[in-house]
């Protein structure tokens, strides 16, 4: 029983994490069919934040929840108006020079932070159920990924900057004759994603070590869950991330993580080859 | 281009070709030709992308998947069989099968041009991932441990065809890497001339037309594919016999990185921009490893971006129309289109 | 069967339905056409003349009914199957290959059935039914609209489809192009069946035919041309009158 439940609790972490490090890239891409490939370091820059707020002695839950994501969400506001507003509508060229940004930004994190492994201390110590030791931090980062979800649609859903973003997004045309402003409506939601995407690096810094190149172990699952949820950010990322989580946990738990990886690979490219359009192109339509 | 009946457009190449071929071993010392011949190497691994993105307009941003699987398949094979004519051909064989099946959940899923560059970074990501971390004495394939991010040292070099006592010297090494990119470069003009190139071509130009009249789509995008990924094979292997050493770098977001820069900085859509771009390139990168001072994620970073915003047909087509003043090149928008909202409420 | 003699038709849609969503399209539509025969398909915007051409040509599935082709049943076909039992079509939006020559386009679509000096024979015997041998060699992309439908009617020609589906294939011609296209269905029509969608009333009194008329997804009427050109309920359907 006690075991069941560390197998419970690490499940739905995983699933937790996926969604978490997905939302941002999810949100990008679903509202503005960018695909930014500088995602995964997005994440990393937020994990640097948190490190360094820490470092100058700010108060740890602040570092890793509130600097990550107003940091991040400020660079990406700058991304917007320097790079990708250049590129809208054209989602190779897009993809390109997100990828430039990504190494550019792996250059300068290198140049500036030395290449070395920077963390963040557990805020939270451990429990034990029955024989077993669960991580407590564990535990919040699968309450803090719902309280998070539930965030983004609330705020999609009921606020006047969702539906300004939703209506932009449905028909720019038709959103700018009517007054918004959707070059800025653009800015906003690309910063929203970015700073999801701290916000993520931050959450995790205290359990995963920082380079400046780790971005890479971060956007395989990413781009999996959202490609295999589809156009539907929040529904998408939250089936794909229930699906992919479950298949990638239980088989590292039957054979390493190594292996649950490549299933994690191995369902989505099924996944691809029975819903082209992930899985919200054939079910939950016009959901968020 | 035809002067007095003769293709100058085959004849300068060639005989450009064949004068490196030769000619450089004269004129150059020992290092220095194991530098081209990692040029040459390079630059076979360009054209492999050069052929299934600019002219399949397949975008793949995986590509070093396929080179670091030709590079493991033969280090692992050479490592178990000793003698290297068979892992020389497994080397090929392996990413060929690896693009094939992939290229077959893609293509016929029919998914789009972006959810392929997606899909084909993300199997290079995971492949790195893989091998990175199968460092210990459990993972291995026969013989050879797969050596996780330690890499594999000592790879045996390749022999003369089935003559295991008699192997290639790095002289040899340069002679069959320049003979091969010449071979890989005239075997691509070639193929482009066929019916198969052509459509491929007219693929990449309007898929649905190229339906309408009849071929299937599916099929000549999986064989381009599957092509570029053997070449990418072979190049990895080839690499591996050049250091005789294989990394999980071969596998990494930079190494696709680089391939992706070079073909862009060459010129989308040309032969010979990408093998230009890659010898450039490859260049850079030794130079810049040899400081301290700028990061080679930073330059690299610095160009693409460059080039995606501000040169995006690259520089051989810009070149080309600055010599005979007029659009020649390119003869089609320089990136692949948007995703056609794709057959609704077929699947 | 065998005692009727009706003639099988060439193709024949079955009560034929097609929604996207919650939008139907097209619903249940019966239409045959028969070999060697002409057929207008007119319908204001909207009515569903195009998504009608994109199920027989496989781009769309079927919500229901069949289409059959020669009595072959070939809904979920894929597109360049059907094509290769000789249906081609001309797209509303232009299908071209943009990047190559007028002389490439061809090629590619000559090589599906000829090989080698056969093709170039194709494409040059192409090139002068379609007066385009001037401009062989300029690339598709840079010419003018009413020369890009040509050339896409040119690859739909090589092809020797049985049956050719024209979707507004006058649509931003000048006077004198419509009338050449005009005079080029009439050649065409002379070795393969067509259904042609048009609104332009001159053009379709030019190439006069038998007529089905769209509305809304459904067929409101199907006729001779003089007939149902004086049809009240389709002249009502065009100015926006639609009877209650
Ligand atoms: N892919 C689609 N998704 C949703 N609705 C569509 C789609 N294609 C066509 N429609 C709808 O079907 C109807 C018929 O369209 P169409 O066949 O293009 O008409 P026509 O060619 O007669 O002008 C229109 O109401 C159109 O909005
Ligand atoms: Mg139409």
């Amino acid at each position: 029983m006690a075991y069941a439940t560390i197998v419970g609790i690490e499940v739905v972490y995983a699933i937790a994490t996926l969604i978490l490090v997905s939302l941002g890239l999810a949100i990008i891409f679903g509202m503005m069919r960018v695909i930014n490939l500088a995602h995964g370091e997005f994440l990393v820059m937020g994990g640097y934040a948190a490190t360094i707020a820490v470092h100058h002695g700010v108060n740890v839950w602040i570092a890793i929840l509130i600097v990550p994501p107003i940091a991040v969400g400020l660079i990406g506001l700058v991304v917007e108006r320097a790079v990708i507003r250049f590129l809208y509508g054209r989602m190779v060229e897009t993809m390109l020079a997100s990828w430039g940004l990504s190494l550019l930004i792996v250059g300068l994190l290198t140049t500036i932070f030395g290449s070395s492994t920077e963390g963040v201390p557990m805020p939270l110590s451990g429990f034990t159920i029955g024989a077993y030791q669960a991580s407590g931090y564990n535990v919040f980062v699968i309450a803090f990924s719902l309280l998070t979800l539930g965030a983004v649609y609330v705020l999609l859903r009921f606020t006047r900057l969702g539906l300004l973003a939703r209506g932009t997004m449905q028909n720019a045309a038709m959103a700018a004759a009517l007054g918004v402003d959707t070059t800025k409506v653009y800015a906003v939601t690309f910063a929203l994603g970015a700073a999801l995407a701290g916000l993520a690096g931050g959450v995790l810094a205290p359990v995963a070590g920082i380079v400046p190149t780790s971005g890479g172990s971060y956007i395989g699952q990413a781009f999996i869950t959202v490609l295999g949820g589809g156009a539907a950010a929040l529904t998408g990322v939250t089936s794909a991330a229930l699906l992919f989580g479950s298949v990638g946990q239980a088989a590292t738990f039957a054979t390493n993580p190594v292996f649950g990886s490549v299933a994690l690979l191995l369902a989505a490219v099924v996944l691809i080859r029975i819903l082209p359009n992930g899985i919200t192109g054939r079910y939950f339509k016009g959901w968020l | 281009m035809k002067i007095a009946g003769i293709r100058l457009d085959l004849i300068v190449p060639g005989v450009c070709g064949l004068a490196l071929l030769f000619g450089l071993p004269i004129f150059l010392d020992l290092f220095s030709l194991l530098q081209v011949t990692l040029y040459a190497i390079m630059a076979i691994l360009a054209l492999s992308l050069a052929f299934i993105w600019g002219y399949g307009g397949i975008l793949c941003l995986g590509h070093s998947a396929f080179f670091g699987l030709g590079a493991y398949a033969y280090a692992i094979a050479v490592i178990n069989i000793g003698e290297s004519t068979a892992p020389f051909l497994i080397a090929i064989l392996v990413p060929t099968l690896a693009a094939a099946a992939v290229g077959y959940f893609m293509f016929y899923g029919r998914i789009s041009d972006v959810y392929v560059g997606v899909m084909t970074l993300t199997l290079a990501l995971i492949l790195f991932n893989v091998v990175n971390s199968t460092s210990g004495a459990q993972y291995h394939i026969g013989k050879a441990p797969i050596g996780g991010y330690n890499g594999l040292p000592n790879v045996p070099g390749l022999n003369v065809p089935f003559d295991p006592d008699n192997s290639l010297d790095p002289g040899d090494m340069y002679y069959l890497c320049m003979g091969l990119l010449i071979v890989v470069y005239f075997g691509l003009r070639w193929l482009l001339t066929t019916r198969f190139g052509r459509v491929a071509v007219a693929i990449r130009e309007n898929e649905k037309r190229v339906e309408f009249i009849g071929y299937d789509s599916r099929l000549h995008k999986l064989a381009t594919f599957t092509i570029g990924g053997g070449l990418a094979g072979l190049a990895g292997c080839l690499f591996v016999n050049w250091g005789a050493y294989v990394s999980p770098t071969t596998f990494s977001m930079m190494q696709s990185a680089q391939v992706i820069i070079w073909v862009l900085v060459g010129g989308v859509g040309t032969l010979f921009g990408p093998m230009i771009g890659a010898v450039a390139l490859s260049w850079l990168t030794v130079e810049v490893g040899s400081q301290q001072l700028i990061d080679a994620n930073l330059l690299f970073g610095a160009i693409l971006l460059v080039f995606v915003l501000l040169v995006p047909r690259g520089i051989m087509p810009v070149l080309i129309d600055r010599v005979w003043g007029r659009i020649s090149l390119p003869r089609r928008p320089v990136f692949t289109a948007p995703p056609v909202a794709a057959r609704e409420g077929k699947r | 069967m065998s005692g009727s003699n009706v003639p099988q038709p060439l193709i024949e849609a079955r009560n034929l339905t097609m929604r996207f969503g919650g939008v139907t399209a097209i619903a249940n539509v019966d239409l045959s056409v028969a070999e060697g025969e002409l057929r207008c398909l007119i319908g204001p915007n909207g009515a569903g003349k195009s998504t009608f051409f994109k199920m027989l040509t496989g781009q769309v599935m079927p919500s229901e009914g069949e289409i059959l082709f020669r009595g072959t049943r070939i809904n979920g076909f894929e597109p360049h199957d059907i094509a290769r039992l000789g249906i081609g079509i001309k797209t509303q939006v232009p299908n071209v290959f943009d990047g190559l020559t007028v002389r490439e386009n061809l090629w590619i679509a000559a090589s599906r059935r000829n090989r080698g000096k056969a093709t170039e024979r194709a494409v040059a015997r192409e090139l002068e039914r379609l007066e385009l041998g001037s401009i062989a060699d300029r690339l598709v992309g840079q010419l003018a609209h009413g020369q890009r439908q040509w050339i896409e009617l040119g690859l739909v020609l090589l092809t020797e489809p049985a049956l050719i589906l024209l979707d507004e294939p006058a649509a931003g011609m000048t006077e004198d192009e419509t009338v050449r296209t005009a005079k080029l269905i009439g050649i065409i029509k002379q070795s393969c069946a067509l259904i042609v969608v048009e609104h332009d009333m001159k053009f379709i009194r030019m190439i006069a035919s038998r007529i089905t008329v769209f509305d809304r997804g459904r067929i409101l009427v199907e006729g001779e041309a003089d007939a149902v050109l004086s049809d009240q309920r389709v002249r009502d359907v065009y100015l926006g009158k639609r009877a209650a």
